[in-house]
């Protein structure tokens, strides 16, 4: 976090200044470790052995909070009979099919749930062989909510009791042998985070991409979430799970989103085959018999839709729901860079992206876009996304020549963000505005600049036509009010996207919350959880008040969504009966002569719901949740410990060694995630992976990161001279150990080999990075930071680590797993030119690599 | 007014300013230094110092190297390995022998056994000596002590002699190199405590966006209470190494106007472990040759006089 975020950073150092221990768990000592109370060095890719030999010890050791958990979770939720675990089926749940590589997920639901619903009770829309985009960003539905629960903890198949099992085999030495995690290390976390859990005290874990950027990432964040729901230490001050993102605002851009699965308030974006009408769309994406304030779709999706659309949507034509574009199939990037390549996709816009560097597998990247029609650039500087087509290295090896690459290239330069109005949303869900400071120079513009007059001049061109499929653009309310620049104002966006009364007595007025919205066409909004951003009319996102002159929560400084809630969840900071689990962890709590939540952040439950309150049984939506369900967003109220739906590759998180390992997973048969996203394509080839033949041809763990001195892909800092002097070159971080076995002299060079390509970079040897002693034997690992790329415009360039990478994908959320991947290091330069393929293709021999390596989805029994 | 108050507004009053403001400088504390060189960055923004060179330098995560003409805030980075204790849970097994070469040079004691890696991270700086060398040998008055104590070069006036660079017992002070179209080639550069924006009622650049508040600038006399607090803290704390540096008057620059918390050594950090300011002896030396010039008289004299 020191590295990535120095900023925020100094938050932990004052907390550690008032007594706050700070921990550090990193395959590399970073500069976070050299100021933590304790650095764990963890071999990259085996974060969910290390999570779940701290489950295990918490529910071996009785360190959970037992009211807290059977209270809040789904810990006394009764799962079916059909259930099997890992630990029964050799590493995969019940429901796999080999064929496919996709589970069907309906043995996993609680007891007496049925997946398949019968017609007329929707909510099981998350059918058994979804794709992962289709479960768009909201929680997963239930048929309904009238779960069977033993709160004694003690029936077999309580999901208490299936977790116990599930994690009973993650032992300090099962630990250590797979994730070179000493006993005593994980001993001390395990003592460390459970004395400072509980009532009178709470523990946060502060994760990033190292969790994520994995074929398993999405089960990393579900391990630390069990973690911190048996600890109770979900909805409570100083607890959480706080996710660091990794640009500034790129909260933003998935809460308004820029992922192809997602419309904003992280609405799902509607299939082409099922969702024919808006109520067939919104149906899908909760049951009325569920619990939760998702039964609000509809007038989320409405207002959404009115924002769009305006006065052109009514509920005659279905609120123009017709003209939302469908997905029919994986439109993801890496999808959409294969396509390319099959000169399926003609265009491209990349605003302030740098996939030639930052994606993984840059030489597919690069091919991709060697085959488009035309490629438009918006960015500071010119990124080695824009000039691919003259210095790439496929370029330099041959691979592509200038003359043969008939993509046009369009370069528009973009102002820089103290030249423009709008709003960062940054990690924690707050909304800050940011003032132009200076007019942008020349033809630098903003983002809202460009895509509103490229918005209007599309309309103007088409504004004769008859054709229908035109009407969705020239339908577009789009008008907003500009500048004498052009430049629309960011401020009437903002308000837009707030929302507005359309109609009656409040016509005009902008909406104080997300609870005024309807689904009758009266109210628009283009981000049902921005809604209140304006409230009372003013620009909340503008407010600065010092934290001295309010409350330790300092609501008054910008605005967070939902509602300018700063902890989600926070009913779960109350017992049961409404009271504070303790005075010093006092945060909301039921006044019950005023009748209503209070405290010192706006309580996330209805403010006047008593903890009394008990639903009728046929009640559903915001009706169905009970005084005492704090997690309003899930379906029966609860966190889930077990997620009987909504995930695809797993209830329960299970250690999977990553899609290329040197090392043979240790719990299971199965190696890697049997259903993670493979490409089996030429030029898509992966390393062998035990029990494959030829993995030791490959035998070292990478890893890949930033450092405090450069930005990601390098388009905000390579070009920039006193950060470009703080780290010049490209190096890898080797370990005194791995010098000596391979012979890489500190400051020299080395070369990086994987199936796809090599890499070189000087070196740096130190002791910040240590062999681990895994399954037995030593592993070793190179750290790669990524932030270089091959060009000619940037005042400091080199090879990128993630030219590295092949493409295999989570199956939840199409992520790439680039934080892990198998390699060899020698001493010395790449060979260049037609050579550097040679170099790598010798290597594939060596290794009997083939379009199947890799890329079986269901590891086969192993012969005797 | 104690006495520390007299000497520290002395240093302003001595070189001419009457009722000068407190002397203002700096507390480093490294021991919450994040190694974020954002120091380096904003100094150099604020100042236009030009870029220093795009070298991997292979010191850590190091690559500016050294304060000079280019760099007026300069972050050090130690790798300390761990030594007396062999690592947790790892087996010698396979690996080969890891640690420092022992070369059979002589020590004074045995190195402290130390059980856990550390990585030592300083942002050094100029000292803005109570007695600075480098003002006592300027020929042209370039350098001069301002109203707050510190010690500035006024770029207009430097002549690019280079007197004060062998003078500073740090190696602080230099002369700019560069290209024709970089400013100030040939002058003397370094920091000047932000002196523009002091004047604006403003702290400096280093200090304003330091975001662990590792730099600290203050009134030099309040800074000198806090940094013994800190360092009292830290020793009952049990932290290794901890101690001040430059804070005392009574040392051979007369205490800094930049003092530091380190975790270690001086020399572990390339600071020289008891500097003196280099013209310290110079009266003296003049003394010395003065009595030795009357002595050569005297003998010419004599032995002149006992001729007849």
């Amino acid at each position: 976090m020191a590295e990535c975020h120095p900023v925020g950073f100094q938050w932990v150092m004052e907390a550690k200044k008032r007594g706050a221990t700070v921990i550090h768990i990193d395959p590399r000592f970073t500069r976070t470790s050299a100021v933590a109370d304790r650095h764990v060095p963890i071999r990259a890719g085996s974060d969910i052995a290390f999570l779940g030999g701290i489950v295990n010890y918490i529910l071996s050791n009785e360190k959970f909070f037992r009211e807290y958990v059977v209270a809040y979770t789904n810990a006394a939720t009764l799962v079916g009979e059909d259930f099997v675990d890992t630990e029964d089926l050799d590493g995969v749940f019940s429901g796999y099919d080999p064929e496919t590589g996709t589970y069907d997920t309906s043995s996993w639901q609680y007891e007496g749930v049925e997946e398949q619903a019968p017609a007329g009770n929707r909510g099981s829309e998350q059918s058994a062989h979804a794709g992962a985009h289709e479960l768009g960003g909201r929680g997963a539905s239930l048929p309904h909510a009238n779960v069977e629960r033993d709160e004694t903890l003690r029936h077999p198949r309580t999901v208490f009791q299936v977790l116990k099992r599930h994690f009973a085999r993650y032992t300090p030495e099962l630990v250590q042998a797979t994730s070179g995690v000493s006993p005593q290390d994980l001993l001390a976390v395990c003592e460390a985070v459970t004395a400072n859990s509980g009532r009178e005290r709470t523990t946060a874990w502060v994760y990033s991409v190292g969790w994520t950027h994995h074929t398993v990432g999405v089960q990393y964040i579900r391990c630390a979430s069990i973690i911190q729901l048996l600890l109770g230490n979900m909805g409570r001050p100083g607890g959480g799970i706080l996710a660091l993102r990794g640009h500034a605002s790129i909260q933003g851009s998935t809460d308004i989103p820029t992922l192809f699965n997602l419309l904003p308030g992280y609405l799902p974006m509607p299939r082409a085959a099922e969702h024919h009408t808006l109520d067939d769309y919104v149906d899908s994406i909760t049951s009325p018999a569920q619990k939760g304030y998702w039964a609000e779709a509809r007038k989320f999706a409405v207002s959404l839709l009115k924002a769009y659309w305006g006065d052109a949507a009514t509920a005659e034509n279905d609120y123009c729901y017709d003209y939302l574009p469908r997905l029919s199939g994986d439109h993801g990037t890496y999808q959409t860079v294969m396509d390319m390549i099959a000169d399926q996709v003609e265009g491209y816009f990349l605003i302030g992206q740098n996939p030639a560097v930052g994606s993984a597998h840059g030489k597919l990247q690069r091919l991709g876009m060697a085959h488009l029609k035309w490629l438009v650039v918006r960015d500071l500087n010119m990124i080695e996304s824009a000039t691919f087509w003259k210095d790439s290295p496929e370029i330099e090896t041959g691979e592509l020549r200038t003359e043969d690459i008939a993509t046009e290239v369009f370069f528009l330069p973009a102002a820089a963000h103290v030249e423009k109005d709008g709003t960062f949303t940054q990690t924690q869900r707050m909304l800050q505005w940011h003032h132009k400071a200076i007019e942008p120079p020349g033809d630098c513009r903003s983002d809202l600049h460009f895509f509103y007059h490229l918005g209007r001049k599309l309309q103007e061109r088409l504004a004769d036509s008859s054709e229908d499929r035109d009407r969705p653009l020239l339908d577009l309310a789009w008008n907003y009010p500009m500048d004498d620049h052009g430049e629309p104002s960011a401020e009437a966006v903002l308000q837009e996207i707030n929302g507005r009364h359309l109609s009656g007595e409040k016509a005009g007025q902008l909406l104080n919350s997300y609870l005024e919205m309807a689904d009758d066409g009266s109210t628009d909004g283009g981000c049902w959880i921005y809604t209140g951003v304006y409230a009372d009319g003013v620009n909340q996102s503008m407010r600065r008040k010092p934290g001295r002159e309010q409350s330790w929560v300092a609501p008054e400084w910008g605005w967070a969504w939902p509602a300018n809630r700063r902890i989600l969840y926070n009913r779960a900071s109350a017992d049961p009966d409404g009271k504070p689990w303790s005075e010093r962890k006092a945060y909301v709590w039921w006044d019950a002569e005023a009748g209503k939540w209070t405290g010192h952040d706006v309580p996330d439950f209805e403010t006047t719901k008593p903890p009394s309150y008990r639903p009728d049984p046929d009640a559903g939506g915001i009706e169905a949740l009970a005084g005492d369900d704090p997690f309003i967003m899930q379906a029966d109220g609860k966190a889930w410990l077990y997620a009987p739906s909504g995930l695809l590759d797993g209830p329960m998180p299970a250690h999977y060694e990553p899609s290329e390992s040197p090392v043979r997973n240790g719990l299971y048969r199965q190696q890697a995630n049997p259903t993670r996203q493979v490409f089996p394509r030429r030029d898509n080839l992966q390393n062998p992976s035990p029990p494959e033949p030829g993995a030791d041809v490959y035998p070292f763990v990478f890893t890949t990161y930033r450092l405090t001195e450069h930005h990601t892909a390098g388009g905000m800092s390579r070009w920039l001279p006193y950060l470009s002097e703080l780290q010049p070159e490209f190096f890898c971080e080797v370990s005194p150990e791995l010098a000596a076995l391979r012979g890489l002299a500190h400051l020299g060079w080395a070369t990086i080999v994987s199936a796809r390509t090599a890499i070189e970079a000087r070196v740096l040897v130190t002791d910040r990075v240590k062999p681990l002693t895994v399954g037995g034997r030593t592993v070793h690992q190179v750290g790669l930071p990524y932030h270089w790329g091959v060009g000619k415009s940037a005042l400091v360039s080199g090879d990128s680590a993630n030219d590295l990478f092949g493409v295999t994908l989570d199956p939840n959320v199409h992520i790439q797993e680039s934080k892990v991947a198998s390699c060899d290091i020698q001493p010395g330069r790449r060979p260049t030119g037609p050579a550097l393929l040679a170099y790598v293709e010798a290597y594939r021999r060596r290794a009997g690599v083939t379009t199947e390596t890799g890329n079986t989805r269901r590891t086969p029994l192993e012969e005797p | 007014m104690s006495q520390l108050d007299e000497s520290d507004r002395s240093v302003a009053e001595d070189a001419g300013w009457a009722e000068p403001p407190a002397r203002k400088g700096f507390f480093t504390d490294t021991s919450v230094c994040i190694g974020c060189k954002a120091c380096e960055v904003a100094c150099k923004e604020w100042n236009g110092v030009p870029d220093d060179g795009f070298n991997l330098l292979g010191t850590s995560y190091d690559n500016t190297g050294e304060l000079g003409a280019s760099t007026w805030r300069h972050v050090a980075f130690i790798e300390q390995p761990a030594t007396g204790v062999p690592p947790q849970g790892e087996t010698a097994g396979d690996l080969p022998a890891a640690g420092p070469t022992q070369l059979g040079m002589p020590t004074v004691g045995a190195p402290p056994a130390r059980p856990d890696f550390r990585w030592l991270m300083s942002s050094d700086v100029c000292k803005h000596c109570t007695e600075a060398a480098c003002l006592d040998v300027c020929p042209t008055g370039s350098l001069f002590r301002t109203e707050f104590g510190t010690v500035v070069v006024q770029d207009d006036i430097c002549n690019g002699c280079g007197y004060c660079v062998p003078a500073c017992p740090f190696g602080v002070i230099d002369r700019r190199v560069g290209d024709a179209g970089v400013k100030n080639v040939g002058i003397a550069q370094k920091c000047t405590l932000c002196y523009d924006r002091l004047r604006a009622d403003q702290m400096p650049a280093c200090a304003q966006t330091c975001p662990t508040e590792s730099i600290q600038f203050g009134d030099v006399e309040q800074l000198r209470e806090r940094a013994a607090n800190r360092l009292a803290q830290l020793q009952a704390q049990g932290v290794e190494g901890a101690r001040l540096y430059g804070h005392d008057p009574d040392d051979g620059i007369g205490g800094a106007g930049a003092m530091f918390l380190l975790l270690d050594q001086p020399e572990v950090y390339g600071l020289p472990p008891a500097p003196v300011v280099t013209t310290r002896d110079l009266p003296d030396m003049w003394k010395k040759a003065g009595w030795a010039a009357l002595t050569l008289a005297a003998a010419a004299i004599a032995s002149f006089a006992g001729r007849s």
